[in-house]
C-alpha cells in the first residue's frame, strides 16, 4: 500500500516563506491564485466603472486622473479586457479552485508536479505586475483592446500607449501563456495519473472533468497565442512584416510591407475562442456539482454532461472564424464557421436541460451557493441565446462592433463565469478556511448582483441594435445617439450599484475568514472526497490515508440508504443508484 | 529496513512508456516507504507528452503563419496589381546538413545514455547488497558526449545565422528570411531548454542523487531530445521544400 509519502515528496514546511509565499502545497497555491484574481477583478471593475461614468459625463474632471482623453478611454478598454479575461476568468476558476479542489476530489495528496505548480503561480503574478506596469510608463497603457488587433498593435508610433506600454502588454500575455501552459500540463497529468483507487473516469466529479477539459484547451490554445505574440514583438521591434501591410502613420510611410492583419486575427482567435470556454467550463462544472448537491438528486445525465463538455471543447477549436465575418472572409468560409458555431448550441442545450432536469422535483436547498449556480444557468441561457444571432454572418453585418457584442459576451463569458466563481467561493469557503460565510449577506449580495447584471447588460443589447458602436469614447454629442443617453445613464447607475454591492462580498469574505462560525467537515452534506477529510484539509489532504472510491459522485436520495446521500468512499456494500 | 521492489523491470528498458491507468490510478500496490520511482517516471513521461503537445502547437501555428504569409498577395501600387513579395533565402545548406547530422548523432548518444541510466537504476538494488559485484561495466560518458554534440549543433546554428548575414539576409530582409531566422532560433531556444535539462541530469550524478531519480531526469530529457531532433528535421524540410 503506497503511503501519501510516495507521491507527496515534500514534507509540510515550517517557515513562513515556504509555507505561505513560495509554497508547494496546491491548497496554498490555489488560495494565492484566488487572492490574485480578487485583486485583479477589483482593478478591472474600477476601470470599467471609469469607462461607464465617462460615457455619460465625458467632460468630468477626476481628482487624480484629470479628464479622460480618448486615448485614456481606449487604454481603460484594453486593460479592463486583458485583466478580466486573463487574470480573473482564467486565473480564479482554474488556477484558484482547480488547484485547491482537484487533487482532493480525486484523492491525491497534491498536484503531480508541485514545483511546477508554484512556478506557474509566480509566473502568473509576474505577468500581472508587468501588465499593470503598462499604466505607469511613458505613453501609458496600450489602445488596441484585449484582442490586440494589428496593425494598430504592431506599430509603436500608432498612438500613445502603443510604444513601451504595448510591449509590456505583449510581454505580459507571453508570460501568462507560459504560466498557463505549465498549469495545464500539471492538471492533465494529475487527473490522469493521481486518481485514488476506484476513482474511474466515470466516477470523477463533473468539476474535475471541467478542469481537465479546460486544461486540454489551455494546452492547445496558449501555445498559439504565444507564437502570435512573438511574431507581433518581431514586427514591432525587429522590422519584420508578418502582420503589417504598407501603411502610413501621421504622414510617414512605415518600413513594413506585405503583411496581413488577418494573420493576427486568425492566430489570435484560434486561441481566443477556446479561451472563452477556458473561462466558462469550470463554471459549468461547479454548477453541476452544486445543483446536484443542493437539489439532493443525482446529476441528470452524467455521461451526457461529460460528452457535452468534450463536444464544447472540440467545437471550441473550430469556430474562431465567427469573430472575423466582418474582416473580409469568403462567404463559403463564413457559412462553415456559422454552421459549426451553431453546432455548439447542441451540447450547450444538453447541459442546460440536464441542469433543469437535475433540479426538477428535487428537494432544493436555496442556500447561497445554490442561488449562484441557478444564477449561472440563468445567465448562461440569457447570454447564450444571443450567440446564434451573432453566428449569422448576415446579422453580424449589422451587429458587429456594436454594444450588442459586449452585451452578449459579458453575460455568457464574463458574468456567468463570475457567477461560477462566486458559487465556488460560497461552496468551498468552509473547506478552504474552516469557517462558514454569512448566509444573509450572501443572499443580499446574490440578488443585487443578479438584478444589477441584468440591468447593465440586457439594455446593452438594445443599444447595439439601435446602432451604438463599441469602443467609442464619446458619443453624447452624436445626433442619432441622443435618444439613447437615458438608457446609457441607467446602465451606468446600474453598474455603480452592482460594483458597490461587491463590497458586501468582500466584507462577508474577510469577516467570515476570521469571525465566521466554525464549519463542520461536510456542511453541505455532499458526497465527493473533499468532504471526507478534515476542514481545512491537512498538508497531505487525507492525513496519511489513501482514500478508496466505491461510488459515483452524485449519490443523493438513494432509496434504502441510511442518509439521503452516499459518500464516494462509503463501503461498496452501501446501496447506491 | 524497507523491502525494495525495483520500480521498473529490466526488460522494460527501451519499450513504450507505461500507459496511465484507465480504471483509477494512484496506488499501484508497490512502494512501501520507498519512493515509487516507477510511478514518478510514468508521471514525468505523461507531463512530457503534454509539453511536447504544446511545443508542437507553437510550431504548428508558426507553420500555418509561414504558409499563409508565403501565399499572401500584396498590393503593389507601382504596377497597380497584386504581387507576391516572398523571396528565396540562400540558406547555407551544407552547414545546415552538417548540423543535422550532429543533432541526429546526439540523439543516438542520448538514447545510449538513457538506456545506460535505466540499466543502472535497475541494477542499483543488486549492487547495494554487500559483497555483490556485477563486474566493471564500461562507463562511457554518453551524457557528456551528448552535451558536447548539442553545443556543437548550437554553435553550428550560430555559424549558419552569421553566414546568412554575410549573404545579406537579415531578419527583416524578406518574410522568408524572417521565418528562416524565427524557426531556427525558436528551435534553438527549445533545444537550449533541453541542454539545461541535460546539465541538470549530469549534475544530479555529481550530487549523488539516487540512480532511480537520475534515471527519470535522463529519460525525460532523452525523449524531449528525440522530439527536438524530429522537430529539426521537420523545420529543415519546411525550409527546403516550401521555399
Amino acid at each position: 500500500m503506497a503511503t501519501p509519502a510516495t507521491v507527496h515528496s515534500h514534507a509540510a514546511p515550517q517557515g513562513f516563506i515556504r509555507k505561505y509565499v513560495f509554497s508547494l502545497d496546491h491548497k496554498v497555491i490555489g488560495i494565492q491564485y484566488f487572492f490574485l484574481a480578487l485583486t485583479a477583478v477589483w482593478v478591472g471593475m474600477i476601470l470599467s466603472l471609469l469607462m461607464r461614468v465617462h460615457m455619460i459625463w465625458p467632460n468630468a474632471v477626476w481628482p487624480v486622473l484629470g479628464d479622460i482623453k480618448p486615448e485614456t478611454y481606449l487604454a481603460l478598454v484594453t486593460m479592463h479586457g486583458t485583466i478580466m479575461v486573463f487574470f480573473v476568468l482564467t486565473t480564479a476558476p482554474q488556477g484558484g479552485f482547480g488547484n485547491y479542489v482537484l487533487p482532493i476530489q480525486i484523492g491525491a495528496p497534491d498536484m503531480a508536479f508541485p514545483v511546477l505548480n508554484m512556478l506557474s503561480f509566480w509566473t502568473t503574478f509576474v505577468g500581472f505586475v508587468v501588465l499593470l506596469a503598462a499604466f505607469f510608463v511613458s505613453g501609458g497603457a496600450p489602445l488596441h483592446g484585449w484582442t490586440g488587433y494589428t496593425p494598430l498593435s504592431a506599430l509603436p508610433s500608432a498612438g500613445p500607449g502603443e510604444g513601451l506600454g504595448a510591449d509590456l502588454w505583449i510581454t505580459s500575455i507571453a508570460i501568462f501563456c507560459v504560466a498557463s501552459l505549465m498549469g495545464a500540463l500539471n492538471f492533465i497529468t494529475t487527473t490522469l495519473d493521481l486518481r485514488a483507487k476506484g476513482m474511474t473516469l466515470m466516477r470523477l466529479p463533473l468539476t474535475v472533468w471541467s478542469w481537465f477539459i479546460t486544461a486540454i484547451l489551455g494546452l492547445l490554445a496558449f501555445g498559439v497565442l504565444l507564437s502570435a505574440g512573438i511574431l507581433l514583438l518581431m514586427d514591432r521591434n525587429l522590422g519584420t512584416s508578418f502582420y503589417v501591410p504598407l501603411v502610413v502613420v501621421n504622414g510617414i510611410q512605415m518600413q513594413h510591407k506585405g503583411g496581413s492583419p488577418l494573420l493576427w486575427q486568425h492566430l489570435f482567435w484560434f486561441f481566443g475562442h477556446p479561451e472563452v470556454y477556458i473561462a466558462i467550463l469550470p463554471g459549468m462544472g461547479v454548477t453541476s456539482q452544486i445543483l446536484s448537491t443542493f437539489s439532493r438528486k443525482p446529476i441528470f445525465g452524467y455521461r451526457a454532461m461529460v460528452y457535452a463538455m468534450l463536444a464544447i471543447g472540440f467545437f471550441g477549436f473550430m469556430v474562431w472564424g465567427h469573430h472575423m465575418f466582418m474582416s473580409g472572409m469568403s462567404p463559403y468560409s463564413a457559412f462553415a464557421f456559422s454552421i459549426l458555431t451553431m453546432c455548439i448550441g447542441v451540447p450547450s442545450a444538453i447541459k442546460t436541460f440536464n441542469w433543469l432536469g437535475t433540479m426538477w422535483k428535487g428537494r432544493i436547498r436555496f442556500q447561497t451557493p445554490m442561488l449562484y449556480a441557478i444564477g449561472f444557468v440563468s445567465l448562461f441561457v440569457s447570454g447564450g441565446l444571443s450567440g446564434p444571432f451573432l453566428a449569422q454572418p448576415v446579422l453580424d453585418i449589422q451587429l458587429h462592433d456594436t454594444a450588442f457584442v459586449p452585451a452578449h459576451f459579458h453575460l455568457i463569458m464574463g458574468v456567468a463565469a463570475i457567477f461560477g466563481i462566486f458559487a465556488a467561493t460560497y461552496y468551498w469557503f468552509p473547506k478552504m478556511f474552516g469557517r462558514m460565510m454569512n448566509e444573509t449577506l450572501g443572499k443580499i449580495h446574490f440578488f443585487i448582483t443578479l438584478a444589477g447584471t441584468y440591468a447593465i447588460f440586457m439594455p446593452m443589447h438594445y443599444l447595439g441594435m439601435a446602432g451604438q458602436t463599441r469602443r467609442y469614447s464619446q458619443f453624447t454629442e452624436v445626433a442619432y445617439l441622443q435618444k439613447l443617453i437615458p438608457l446609457n445613464t441607467f446602465i451606468t447607475w446600474a453598474a455603480i450599484i452592482t460594483v458597490s454591492a461587491q463590497l458586501i462580498f468582500v466584507i462577508n469574505l474577510f469577516w467570515s475568514l476570521f469571525k465566521g462560525p466554525k464549519a463542520s467537515d461536510n456542511p453541505w452534506e455532499a458526497t465527493t472526497l473533499e468532504w471526507t477529510t478534515a476542514t481545512p484539509p491537512p498538508h497531505d489532504n487525507f492525513a496519511g490515508v489513501t482514500p478508496v472510491v466505491n461510488h459515483g459522485p452524485y449519490e443523493y436520495g438513494v432509496p434504502g440508504a441510511e442518509k439521503d446521500f452516499v459518500m464516494q468512499t462509503a463501503p461498496a456494500s452501501t446501496p447506491a443508484h | 529496513m524497507a523491502i525494495y521492489t525495483p520500480s521498473t523491470p529490466v526488460d522494460d528498458i527501451g519499450q513504450k512508456p507505461p500507459v496511465p491507468p484507465t480504471t483509477g490510478g494512484g496506488d499501484d500496490g508497490r512502494g512501501g516507504d520507498v519512493p515509487d520511482y516507477g510511478a514518478r517516471l510514468r508521471r514525468a513521461r505523461l507531463g512530457l507528452i503534454c509539453a511536447i503537445a504544446t511545443v508542437g502547437m507553437v510550431f504548428i501555428s508558426l507553420t500555418s503563419a509561414y504558409i499563409f504569409r508565403r501565399g499572401l498577395p500584396t498590393f503593389d501600387g507601382s504596377v497597380n496589381s497584386y504581387v507576391r513579395d516572398w523571396g528565396r533565402v540562400d540558406l547555407p545548406w551544407a552547414l545546415l546538413g552538417v548540423n543535422t547530422l550532429i543533432l541526429l548523432a546526439s540523439s543516438v548518444t542520448m538514447e545510449l545514455a538513457r538506456r545506460k541510466a535505466a540499466r543502472q537504476a535497475a541494477l542499483a538494488p543488486v549492487q547495494s547488497i554487500p559483497g555483490v559485484s556485477l563486474g566493471n561495466e564500461k562507463s562511457f560518458p554518453w551524457l557528456g558526449i551528448t552535451v558536447l554534440l548539442g553545443l556543437s549543433f548550437l554553435a553550428g546554428q550560430w555559424l549558419a545565422w552569421m553566414e546568412l548575414h554575410n549573404r545579406g539576409f537579415y531578419v527583416n530582409t524578406n518574410p522568408s528570411s524572417s521565418f528562416a531566422f524565427l524557426l531556427t532560433i525558436a528551435h534553438a531556444v527549445h533545444l537550449g531548454g533541453g541542454m539545461i535539462a541535460l546539465l541538470w541530469a549530469a549534475s544530479s550524478s555529481l550530487l549523488h542523487k539516487p540512480l532511480e531519480a537520475r534515471r527519470i531526469v535522463v529519460d525525460i530529457t532523452a525523449w524531449y531530445w528525440h522530439f527536438m531532433a524530429v522537430l529539426w528535421l521537420y523545420i529543415f524540410a519546411l525550409l527546403g521544400f516550401a521555399r
